[in-house]
C-alpha cells in the first residue's frame, strides 16, 4: 500500500525557563502511515504525541528530521489541500455559530457557495449537530465541541485525517457514536491517525500502531503482531466453596456474598478446581479466559521506557 | 481570497467584543462633552468644540486599535484556534494580513460613525457641514492603520497586557519625538547630535498625521504634506507589517 505519511528520525527540543534549559521532546521518532488504514499512536501524556502531530501539521518546525505527508513537506499547500486536523480540547471562536465556523473554514479552501451550504449540512448531520446549526460555539458543551471540531477537519474531504484524542471527553454514546463516525470514514478510504492514551479506543478500532514513549517510538506493528493470543490467567466466579480450600488454585481477588472471584494461572489448576467444585457441590458461576490486552503490553512498555 | 476570509472573520470577532461598544460608548460621551466644554470655555468655542472633538476620535480610535489589536494574534495561539486554522493551507504570512485587514476594517468603521457623529454636532452648532474636518479625521485614520500594525507586531510575540503597554508607548514616543527636531539644533555639532539624529530617525514621528491644529484653525496647508503623510504611514506600516511576518513567520506554536 502507498505510504501517506513518512516520518524519518524526527527531533525536537523546547528551550524552558527564564535561563533557558534544552528538554528533548521527541528524541528520534520515525513511524509511516500506509493509506486507507487506522493508525493509533500511542502513549502517556507528556510522551510527545501532540508535539509529533504539531511538526507534522507545520505548527513547529523540527530540529532534525525529516517528514513527507503524501510525498510533499509539511508547509506545502499541496500536503496541506489534503488533510485535516481535530486538536487535542479543541477551542474554536467561540463568537460563530456551528455554520459560521464551518462556513469560514470552508471559504479557506475556496469552496462554491452552493457546494459550501451543502458540505455545511453533510458534515452537521454527519456529527449529529443538525439542531446546534445557528448556536453560537460558546454555549456548546465538551462534546458539542469535538463534534464540531470533527465536522470542521472534514471541510476539504481530505485523504488524511488527525485526530488528537479525539474521543476524550465524551460520554459513552458520544465515544461510541464518534466511534462509528471514524470508523465509516475509513471506509470510505480515507486514512486516519489517531492519537490517544485511551487503549480501549485503538484497541477497537486501529489496524496499526506506534507506541511512543519518552520522545521515542519504542514498538510499531500491526495489532496481532503485538498482542499476542496466549492466555494470561482465567478469572473464575464460583460460590459454595471455603476460601481457604482455595489459596493453593489460586488468587483470590474479591469476595461478594458467597460468590469468589478467583484468578487461576495455570490450566492444570482448572481442572483441580473444576474438580474440586464437583465434590463439595459449590457452583461455578462463570470462567473467563484473559488474553493479552494492549493494556498490559503498553504497561509492561512504559515501565521499561 | 483566504487573506479575505480571515480578514471577514476578524471583523466579525472585533464586532461581537465589548470592548469596542464600550470605548465606542465613551468617544460618543466625550464628543457629547466637547459641547459642554465649550460652554465654559472662553474664546471661540467652535474651535474647541472641533479640537476636543477630534482629539477624542484619535485618542479612542487608538485605544480599539491598541486593546483589541494586541489580543487579536495572541488569543489565536492562546485558545488554540491557530492549531485547525493554520493547519489548513493558509501561509502564516496571509493570516496576519488577514487580521490586519480586518481589524483595519473594524476602524474604519468604527472612524466613520465617531466622525459622523462629530459632524453632526459641529453641524449643529455652526449650521454648517465642514468637509475639510473630514481630512482631519482621514489622516487620524491613517495613523490608526499604523497603530494597528505596531499592535499586532507586538502581539506576535508578547501577552496582551505587555503588548498594550509597547504600542501604548510608541503611541506616546511617536507624538513627542519631534521634540529632539528641537533638540538637535540646540545641540552642538559632534557624537551627541549624532546620536539624536540617529534617533529621530529610528523612532516614529505620528505628528505627521496630525492636521488637527491647521485645519480646526481654517489654515492652509501645501498638499505636499498630506501626500508625505501619507506616503510616511504607507511605508512605515509595511515596514512594521514584514517585521511582524518574519518574527511570525519562525515561531512555535507550543
Amino acid at each position: 500500500m502507498a505510504t501517506v505519511l513518512e516520518i524519518d528520525n524526527l527531533y525536537k527540543a523546547f528551550k524552558v525557563g527564564f535561563i533557558p534549559k534544552k528538554r528533548e521532546i521527541l528524541k528520534g521518532v520515525s513511524l509511516s502511515v500506509a493509506a486507507g488504514e487506522i493508525f493509533g499512536y500511542l502513549g502517556p501524556n507528556g510522551a510527545g504525541k501532540t508535539t509529533t502531530l504539531k511538526c507534522v501539521l507545520g505548527l513547529i518546525f523540527p530540529d532534525r528530521g525529516k517528514i513527507a505527508i503524501f510525498g510533499h513537506p509539511p508547509l506545502s499547500a499541496k500536503a496541506r489541500e489534503n488533510l485535516g486536523y481535530l486538536p487535542e480540547n479543541p477551542y474554536f471562536y467561540d463568537y460563530l455559530t456551528a455554520a459560521e465556523f464551518l462556513d469560514f473554514y470552508a471559504q479557506l479552501f475556496g469552496l462554491k457557495k452552493k457546494d459550501k451550504e451543502d458540505k455545511i449540512a453533510t458534515l452537521l448531520r454527519l456529527v449529529g449537530m443538525e439542531k446546534a446549526r445557528d448556536l453560537q460555539l460558546r454555549k456548546f458543551s465538551r462534546g458539542m465541541l469535538q463534534r464540531v471540531g470533527l465536522a470542521q477537519t472534514l471541510i476539504n474531504d481530505p485523504a488524511l485525517l488527525f485526530l488528537d484524542e479525539p474521543l476524550g471527553g465524551l460520554d459513552p454514546l458520544g465515544r461510541k457514536e464518534l466511534r462509528d463516525v471514524i470508523v465509516r470514514l475509513k471506509q470510505e478510504g480515507k486514512t486516519i491517525f489517531l492519537c490517544s492514551h485511551i487503549l480501549q479506543d485503538i484497541e477497537m478500532i486501529c489496524d496499526r500502531v506506534a507506541i511512543i514513549v519518552g520522545g521515542r517510538v519504542i514498538s510499531q506493528g500491526t495489532l496481532q503482531s503485538l498482542i499476542s493470543e496466549r492466555v494470561l490467567f482465567t478469572e473464575v466466579t464460583l460460590s459454595g466453596i471455603d476460601p481457604a480450600d482455595l489459596i493453593d488454585l489460586g488468587e483470590p481477588v474479591s469476595t461478594l456474598g458467597d460468590r469468589i472471584l478467583l484468578k487461576v494461572f495455570q490450566e492444570d489448576n482448572i481442572e483441580n478446581l473444576m474438580a474440586l467444585v464437583r465434590e463439595r457441590r459449590g457452583r461455578i458461576h462463570s470462567l473467563v479466559p484473559r488474553t493479552e490486552t494492549l493494556e498490559d503490553i503498553f504497561v509492561e512498555m512504559v515501565r521499561q521506557g | 481570497m483566504k487573506i479575505r476570509a480571515i480578514a471577514l472573520n476578524t471583523f466579525k470577532e472585533a464586532i461581537r467584543d465589548r470592548i469596542l461598544y464600550l470605548l465606542f460608548f465613551f468617544a460618543a460621551v466625550a464628543l457629547a462633552f466637547s459641547r459642554l466644554l465649550a460652554v465654559l470655555a472662553v474664546g471661540d468655542r467652535v474651535k474647541i468644540i472641533k479640537d476636543v472633538g477630534l482629539a477624542s476620535i484619535s485618542i479612542f480610535g487608538v485605544l480599539m486599535a491598541i486593546l483589541i489589536g494586541t489580543g487579536l494574534v495572541y488569543k489565536e495561539i492562546d485558545k488554540k484556534t491557530i492549531y485547525t486554522l493554520l493547519s489548513k493551507p493558509i501561509q502564516r504570512w496571509q493570516f496576519l494580513l488577514g487580521k490586519f485587514f480586518g481589524l483595519v476594517l473594524t476602524l474604519l468603521i468604527m472612524t466613520l460613525a465617531m466622525g459622523l457623529i462629530f459632524l453632526v454636532i459641529v453641524l449643529l452648532h455652526t449650521g454648517k457641514l465642514e468637509g475639510r474636518m473630514l481630512l482631519a479625521i482621514l489622516f487620524i485614520f491613517l495613523e490608526l492603520v499604523l497603530i494597528t500594525a505596531v499592535a499586532i507586531l507586538f502581539s506576535c510575540f508578547s501577552t496582551p497586557i505587555l503588548s498594550s503597554i509597547f504600542s501604548l508607548s510608541f503611541y506616546l514616543i511617536g507624538h513627542l519625538s519631534w521634540g529632539l527636531e528641537t533638540l538637535i539644533q540646540k545641540t552642538r555639532s559632534g557624537t551627541a547630535r549624532m546620536m539624536i539624529r540617529g534617533f529621530s530617525a529610528i523612532l516614529p514621528d505620528l505628528e505627521n498625521f496630525n492636521f488637527k491644529t491647521e485645519i480646526v484653525h481654517g489654515l492652509a496647508i501645501d498638499p505636499k504634506f498630506y501626500l508625505f503623510s501619507a506616503l510616511y504611514g504607507l511605508v512605515y506600516t509595511l515596514f512594521i507589517l514584514a517585521l511582524a511576518v518574519l518574527i511570525f513567520k519562525k515561531r512555535d506554536f507550543v
